[in-house]
């Protein structure tokens, strides 16, 4: 089967509430044909990676809105790296300044996706940048 | 890359898998789902040490709670410090193929404990509950030593049977207030149920809607056993015996505060045991084993048919079926034949 759907997953690590554009984002990827995991509110990062290794996604999308990136976002690159998934693809979505997305593409994120961009960019991205499926 | 940067065989993996590398586990369920050849080769290893395993399916209509009490179970089960570990299928688009699996998000509470491991698989287009891969991704689950496997399936109507085939015990959940008797003694899924569980029992109507069940699916246990007070020939005469209804047991939970579950946790091992006893005789292991060897066979004759020997033939053949001048039956025949 080489044409088998990328599997995504999507968290909201943090304490923040605002789930509308994860959970828009999450519908929205699936009408592109992904499999999307969706694990809900107020993940911790070893909640997020326990799931992103039992899953075995192809991508870990992280959506913030609490300001909190730069402490969250480090700590589940280095955790995925210490469980040997350096091979699955970290993009945010949220607000994050321009300054902090430099640090964040330091800290392992491929892309970070502010207001205004589309499920179809982000869909487009995810297939040209995953690893390919087994 | 098909194996994991970690492991370069299929051999390294399953021993990884096999000394409790998670990540070796979700990788080979991922070769398993995609029918890799990586699955194969592992299966071939993983299957002889499967078996021991109690497998429960969880089925019902949507939103009566399947994740939620599968998540007051994995409570239970750990606080008798068991390990438990749960396939829960949600359904694929048939439009895009994409799927959106959010059974994750009723079990949070567990997600970091070592001895929970939660598997999220999309249907993929196969239509009865689970996956075409779900019996497959167990046995891997059975074999690195889960021994409680909890498979949830998508949210079922009436007849999505299937989940009895594939597990040892099947649990059936209900809403209150969802029917009235007359829906209990439909045919289908509430047949093949050897518990059902009233969910939401802290909604009015609980208790009514489990007497009433209890009712219509207990006592037409009790009648055929009664009918059977006449005089009849000795038992060893019956050797054609009539396939009986189950008798399940109906319990009543409430998945969110935890009410009800040790008795359903305690129902689960009272039916294994029974299992157990049966053996590999048990109808529901047997009926396993056979939708899985059917399903290989079938896979590896068709890939036989579009092997480059056959391939222009079988498709000249099918063409023939699609413009009606050779009927399907004459057509498998022919097939069947050219292999000889």
């Amino acid at each position: 089967m080489p044409d088998r759907p990328l599997k995504v997953l999507i968290a909201k690590p943090g304490l923040d509430g605002h789930d509308r554009g994860a959970k828009v984002l999450a519908r929205g990827l699936r009408d592109e044909g992904f499999e999307v995991v969706y694990t809900g509110l107020r993940q911790t990062p070893d909640m997020v990676v326990t799931a992103a290794l039992q899953e075995d996604v192809d991508v870990v999308g992280l959506s913030i809105l609490s300001g909190a990136h730069m402490t969250l976002v480090p700590k589940v690159t280095a955790k995925l790296r210490e469980a040997g998934m350096d091979d699955v693809l970290v993009v945010v979505g949220g607000i994050i300044p321009d300054d902090d997305v430099v640090a964040l593409k330091a800290a392992g994120v491929a892309e970070t996706f502010g207001p205004g961009t589309t499920i179809a960019e982000v869909a487009e991205f995810l297939r040209a940048n995953a690893r390919q499926p087994a | 890359m098909a194996a994991g940067a970690r492991f370069s065989t299929p051999t390294e993996l399953v021993d990884a898998a096999l000394a409790g590398d998670r990540l070796a586990l979700a990788r080979i369920l991922t070769a398993v789902e995609n029918h890799t050849p990586v699955a194969e080769a592992a299966l071939r290893r993983l299957y002889p040490l499967a078996g021991k395993a109690h497998l429960v399916g969880i089925t019902g209509p949507p939103g009566s709670g399947k994740s939620t009490l599968v998540s007051a179970l994995i409570g239970t089960v750990r606080a008798a410090g068991r390990p438990v570990a749960v396939v829960a299928v949600d359904p694929s688009s048939p439009i895009t193929g994409g799927a959106l699996l959010g059974d994750r998000v009723r079990m949070q509470a567990y997600t970091s404990d070592g001895d929970v491991f939660i598997r999220s698989m999309a249907a993929r287009g196969h239509a009865g509950g689970l996956a075409s891969t779900s019996t497959a991704a167990a046995a891997v689950l059975d074999a690195v030593g889960f021994d409680l496997i909890l498979l949830e399936t998508v949210g079922t109507g009436q007849s999505e049977v299937e989940v009895a085939a594939a597990a040892d015990t099947t649990v059936v959940l209900e809403a209150p207030e969802m029917g009235d008797e007359v829906q209990a003694i439909k045919a289908g899924l509430l047949e093949v149920a050897d518990i059902v569980v009233v969910n939401k029992g802290d909604r009015p109507g609980a208790g009514r809607t489990a007497s009433q069940l209890r009712a219509m699916l207990v006592a037409v246990g009790r009648v055929g056993v009664r009918s059977t007070g006449r005089a009849r020939p000795a038992p060893q005469a019956a050797a054609v015996e009539r396939p009986k209804p189950k008798e399940p047991e109906v319990l009543v939970t409430t998945a969110t505060t935890g009410a009800g579950v040790p008795e359903l946790l305690a129902a689960l091992d009272r039916h294994r045991a029974i299992d157990r006893h049966a053996g590999g005789d048990s109808p529901a292991r047997l009926a396993r084993a056979e939708a899985q060897v059917w399903a290989i066979l079938a896979d590896r004759l068709r890939s036989d048919l579009h092997a480059p020997a056959h391939r222009d033939a079988t498709e000249a053949t099918v063409r023939e079926v699609a413009e009606h001048r050779l009927d399907p039956f004459t057509a498998a025949d022919r097939l069947l034949a050219q292999r000889r």
